[in-house]
């Protein structure tokens, strides 16, 4: 009997095999000829994330198709997936430059980094494609996996090594959660795709507790995935502990791809059931919130604030996701574009003060900043504001949208929830930009200006700026993307 | 007679309840992950079950994908495992607390 | 012509811009550009006053829109400008009077140390009385308003150094808040009931308003002109205004700003008229008003301050006019008061000049030997306000008073005769006792240099012809050129048995006795006034004092007013919401510090965390099926 081979249009899926190869290239360059790390693997992986992104590209410019999945109804090819996916190759290149710098200081430089950080952005642009849920699964897991790696790559320090196993211990359990969660959702609607589970809910004969049972544990395994309450407590400690070019990736790429995949589930594919699913959520954004903005209060690293911020920045998002309304999506998109701009610039600050790995992480280096270096601290200056959400920059924009989608689809509570946790998280970020601007500072020496970190200094702050003063920029083409066919 | 899926569903769902316990109560890192591995096989007897449920191969195929993804994890997980082990001759998490509050 | 209205506020205001930013390169010619471009502000009035002449009389009015400032759904307050007889009367007294006290200023303000800004105050004070008086809208008076009211403040304690300037700038400003509050109130109300703030649309409708709304907007409104004409109560503010320059004492606080109350009931004519009672008390406040001041001016020593409660009198007349219907009346004795007030006051600041600072009438006397000009300007001045044939106080003070007996209320014309008869004597006393007789202390005085003669000349011719435009209430020039706005004025038949004439001839009558009686008091030397002084002690420091009003306030209000406002800062403020506030932020961080300790560190406790988590997320879910 002849076997039917399937149709195989890699067109779809070519940034991640891209990403791949380039990353197996660099492996094997790297075996040949150990330059331990250097500028030449960097190169090579920026070239490979930069051909990538022309891929991206062209295929947004291509109208849209009849039809909107490939390979078998299990990748997307909207544009919702080709705007994740620039984002996430976007903060791929920052970080490679970013990681190129730190190693180099550090004297820990290897190819293994580039390799591994190509392969975590291959998993984050497959993730944000995802029609299906096993491959949802399997992107998750190669992001994580290679994530898990990435943490520890500072062998030598405790601190990172910790992080890497509690990354890996906590995040191989909440997988299990979500495969498990995979499963039912496979028993209630007899497939795993997401546009067949959203036919199955919206007729009879599904099981309303399997369904929702399996939605919860979906739900569960992507709050995991973004660090919403109560399961974000592996986030200060690998956030910290981690490498801090590696922790500004994942804040931003393991974000940006999680809740792509996570609004794609929630709206696609239980859309018929998200009526039931609202408590579930919102309960989540509000706690999320709450206990990020308090409890970075007491912090007095700076790693950890940023850590804490960014769960709390989970939550606004969550707000926007809870919405479930275009302007939801959107608001959500757009919060997740200024998010990942902020961050990565807030990671680029740490890493250009600490100046050689991580030292120089506490809130008493941070002293005088503007003192010791004008610039450094204006910038700063602005992410935090822009964390804090503070117009005119992207994060004050962000909140506007999505508190609006809220208010709209009827959320009011959660909105005020969210404006209050804003106004206790502001303490916090302008305590930071006091202590830059008011306090005399600890060493007097100047921060330098390097190339590397004042490049991608520049590129996050001018995102930061740019969408905060004209928001239009992003807000049109984000019309064309956030709209979810199927 | 066919057996009724409940008990499939019901075995897995203890398995996998043993696995969690397993890494809510055990110490050694090894154990905690050969629980998550419980855990994991558990899923892929639900998945089993209702492929044979329901007729459809994709439910057994997604179990295969699991294994796969798994033993990646093991790879990776030892990996991380044994370096700790070597700084510190201890595979005990409890020990492992630099990082807090 | 008309479409460059603009050009009229535009230039001051230039000015006061210019000389804010510039002022100490500019400050060798900062008077005369001041004076310059309220010159050219009155250039410009003429002319458009030429363009609204030449149209037929029905179609004068005309509104100028320079842009849309406020456009929020239905609400539209654009910066539009009217032009019609009315704001142009106004326009041309404004930019006229100022030009002359501007130029008055150039020597009188010479050599002081902040001689720029000054002018600059003073154009931006005009730039706003502009704005006020040409403004098409309510909203767009309300900010001429309190341009006007914020340049009172600025330049009554302009020598703030002295504390009874810093205390009298302060005073104005919260006396007139009340009123201005009270305003704003009725523009709102207004607003809420024809839906507009334009005029044209607001007094349209003002016939349709039900009596008891029409009442309540004409109160308030007339609330504002109150404060700011320094009615009675709130009228405490404009005597001690005169720590001020004097020749801002001329311009602000006699001829132009004190007067915006006065237009505004006029404009508002529409709205008064609907009401039943509000002329009404409109008339009853202006004549007790008037009386009221016209007994304390004649207990003031201070030249300067009968001089105020003068005006406050003159303006309870105009008060009086527009309460009983006879609004082109009012307007003209506006024009006409402008006119002899400022010339008064100019008089009275070339006495300070001389004497250096010496106000006083009994530290004074025989000034007229040495200051002859100044002496006949105060002399003219004083017979147009007593309401001498011939002057044009005659004609405008007669007309108000011919009003009111033909509008039959017989009682306030028997009043209005009081205080026409008191109005002579506090004027005469001040001559006399200022200018004649022998000098009562040691002084020098000199005549004043030509840029105050001057002005003081213009208005003194002025004064004198003025009633060649204004000579009848029916057919004179300035009434019928306001008739359009303000309705035509009724040729009443007489009301009573008097005839015009006679009720010139018993006006007429009742001034010349008020000046003989002044004169056997205090100019022929046959009463010993000072023993009069001593003997009735307290009669007499009741009429200095203005009837204690102003004490009464101060001790009902002020007072515990100081005493709330400190209990205010010192408690209620730091401990009650500065603790609440940093309690708050100190509650936050405790729970900060508990929370964190959650975070253990310990895998274990990590992955509890994330199964209740877990477990609560999905029971919420299924259970609820």
């Amino acid at each position: 009997m002849p076997i039917e081979t399937p149709d195989l249009v890699l067109a779809p899926i070519l940034p991640e095999l891209i990403l791949s190869g380039v990353a197996m290239l660099i492996l094997l360059v790297d075996a040949a000829r150990p330059s331990r790390g250097g500028r030449a693997m960097a190169l090579l992986a920026a070239a490979g994330i930069l051909a990538a992104a022309a891929v991206v590209i062209r295929q947004w410019q291509v109208p849209a198709a009849d039809e909107l999945t490939a390979l078998g109804g299990m990748v997307a090819v909207d544009r919702f997936a080709l705007f994740f996916r620039l984002v996430i190759l976007a903060c791929a290149l920052l970080s490679v430059l970013l990681g190129a710098h730190y190693l180099e200081r550090t004297g820990e430089g290897r190819g293994e980094y580039h390799a591994l950080l190509l392969f975590a952005a291959a998993g984050m642009t497959l993730l944000a494609a995802a029609a299906d849920l096993i491959v949802v699964f399997l992107a998750l897991e190669v992001l994580s996996l290679s994530l898990y790696v990435l943490a520890g790559f500072s062998w030598r320090r405790l601190a990172s090594q910790e992080a890497s196993l509690k990354y890996f211990l906590l995040g191989a359990f909440s997988s299990a959660f979500f495969l498990y969660g995979i499963a039912l959702a496979y028993g209630a609607a007899g497939t795993t795709s997401l546009a067949g589970i959203a036919d199955a809910l919206s007729g009879p004969g599904t099981s309303m507790a399997l369904a929702l049972a399996a939605g919860g544990l979906l739900l569960v395994g992507f709050s995991f995935k973004v660090a919403a309450v109560p399961f974000h407590m592996w986030t200060p400690d690998v956030y910290q502990g981690a490498p801090s070019p590696v922790t500004g990736f994942m804040a931003a790429g393991t974000k940006v791809a999680g809740f792509a995949a996570l609004i794609r589930v929630t709206t696609v594919a239980l859309g018929p059931v998200s009526w039931e699913l609202l408590p579930a959520v919102v309960g989540v954004s509000a706690l999320t919130m709450v206990v990020g903005s308090i409890l970075a209060i007491a912090q007095d690293d700076v790693k950890r604030v940023l850590a804490y911020s960014s769960i709390a920045h989970a939550g606004f998002v969550l707000v926007g996701v809870a919405a479930a309304n275009q302007e939801g999506v959107s608001g959500s998109m757009f919060y997740l574009v200024a998010y990942a701009a902020m961050i990565l610039g807030a990671f680029a600050v740490v890493i250009a003060v600490s100046r050689t790995g991580e030292g120089r992480t506490s809130l008493r280096s941070y002293r005088g900043l503007a003192r010791r270096n004008p610039v450094l601290g204006a910038l700063l200056a602005l992410f935090l504001l822009s964390l804090a959400g503070i117009p005119p920059t992207a994060g004050f924009i962000a909140k506007v949208l999505v508190f609006e989608a809220a208010v709209r689809a009827g959320l009011s509570g959660l909105v005020v929830v969210a404006v209050l946790a804003s106004v206790v998280a502001a303490f916090f970020y302008i305590r930071l930009i006091v202590l830059a601007y008011m306090e005399d500072p600890e060493e007097t020496e100047r921060v330098p200006a390097e190339p590397a970190p004042g490049l991608a200094l520049g590129v996050t702050a001018a995102v930061t700026l740019l969408l905060g003063i004209l928001p239009g920029l992003l807000l049109d083409p984000l019309e064309r993307a956030g709209v979810l066919r199927w | 007679m066919r057996t009724p899926i409940a008990f499939f569903l019901v075995v897995s769902a203890l398995l996998f309840t043993i696995g969690t316990v397993g890494v809510l109560v055990r110490r050694n890192a090894l154990v905690i992950f050969m629980s998550i591995e419980l855990q994991l096989n558990a899923v892929n007897l639900t998945l089993i079950a209702f492929s044979r449920q329901l007729g459809e191969v994709n439910g057994q195929v997604l179990a295969f994908f699991s294994m796969v993804v798994a033993a990646a994890e093991v790879v990776v997980g030892l990996a991380i495992i044994v370096a700790i082990f070597r700084r510190r001759v201890s595979a005990n998490v409890d020990d492992i607390n630099l990082l807090r509050w | 012509m008309t479409d460059l209205i603009w050009l009229v506020p535009a230039l001051p205001l230039a000015g006061a811009v210019a000389l804010l930013l510039a002022g100490k390169p500019l400050r060798r010619i900062a008077g005369g550009l001041a004076s310059l471009l309220v010159g050219a502000s009155f250039v410009v009035s003429v002319l458009v006053l030429i363009d609204l002449l030449g149209v037929g009389a029905e179609e004068r009015t005309v509104a100028v829109k320079i842009f849309d400032w406020i456009s929020v759904g239905s609400f539209e307050a654009p910066v539009e400008l009217r032009v019609d007889p009315l704001s142009m009367v106004m326009a041309l007294t404004v930019t006229g009077v100022g030009f002359l006290i501007h130029v008055y200023s150039i020597d009188y303000m010479h050599g002081d140390p902040r001689y720029s800004r000054y002018f600059a105050y003073l154009n931006l004070f005009v730039a706003a009385m502009l704005t006020l008086v040409l403004a098409n809208n309510l909203v767009l008076l309300y900010v001429g308003w309190e341009g006007v009211g914020l340049c009172s403040y600025l330049l009554i304690a302009f020598w703030f150094e002295r504390r009874a300037a810093a205390d009298a700038g302060k005073k104005a400003f919260i006396v007139t808040r009340i009123g201005d509050t009270a305003m704003l109130i009725g523009i709102f109300l207004a607003f809420s009931t024809t839906g507009s703030v334009r005029f044209d649309e607001v007094f349209g409708a003002a016939g349709g308003l039900a009596s008891g709304t029409a009442t309540a907007i004409a109160l308030l409104l007339f609330a504002g002109a109150v404060g700011k004409s320094a009615q009675l109560p709130l009228h405490v503010w404009l005597p001690d205004a005169m720590e001020g320059p004097t020749p801002v004492s001329a311009l602000i606080h006699a001829a132009t700003m004190v007067t915006a109350g006065v237009y505004l009931v006029v404009r508002a004519h529409a709205i008064f008229e609907a009401s039943e009672v509000a002329l009404g008390v409109v008339a009853v406040v202006g004549i007790v008003t008037a009386v009221y001041a016209g007994l304390s001016a004649i207990g003031q020593d201070d030249l300067k301050r009968v001089l105020a409660y003068s005006t406050i009198s003159q303006l309870g007349y105009m008060f009086l006019a527009a309460g009983v219907g006879a609004y082109a009346v009012a307007i003209f004795h506006l024009v006409a008061h402008a006119f002899f007030k400022a010339l008064l006051f100019l008089s009275a600041g070339s006495v300070m000049h001389a004497t250096d600072g010496v106000i006083d009438v009994t530290r004074l006397g025989g000034l007229r030997r040495r200051m002859p000009v100044t002496a006949a300007s105060f002399a003219v001045g004083g017979l147009a306000l007593a309401g001498i044939p011939l002057l044009v106080g005659f004609f405008s003070k007669d007309q108000i008073l011919a009003a009111a007996y033909e509008a039959g209320r017989t009682g306030l014309w028997i009043t209005g005769l009081v205080a026409a008869f008191i109005t002579a004597i506090y004027i005469t006393r001040a001559y006399l006792l200022t200018f004649e007789g022998e000098p009562r202390s040691e002084l020098h005085p000199h005549e004043s240099p030509a840029l105050m003669s001057v002005p003081m000349a213009v208005l003194g011719v002025g004064a004198v012809l003025g009633g060649l435009l204004g000579a009848s209430a029916q057919t004179g020039r300035v009434q019928r050129f306001l008739g359009p706005v303000v309705g035509e004025p009724e040729a009443h038949a007489a009301a009573g048995a008097l005839s015009e004439v006679g009720l010139s001839v018993i006006a007429s009558a009742v001034a010349v006795g008020g000046i003989a009686l002044a004169w056997a008091l205090y100019g022929s030397g046959r009463v010993d006034w000072q023993a009069l002084r001593a003997r009735f002690g307290g009669a007499r420091r009741a009429l200095s004092r203005g009837f204690y009003v102003d004490d009464a306030y101060g001790a009902l209000l002020v007072t515990p007013g100081k005493a709330a406002a400190s209990f205010s800062a010192s408690v209620l403020d730091t401990r009650v919401v500065d603790g609440a506030v940093n309690g708050i932020g100190r509650a936050f961080v405790r729970l900060a510090g508990v929370g964190r300790r959650l975070q253990t560190g310990l895998v274990r406790t990590y992955a509890l965390a994330f199964l209740l988590g877990a477990a609560a997320l999905v029971l919420v879910l299924v259970v609820r099926t």
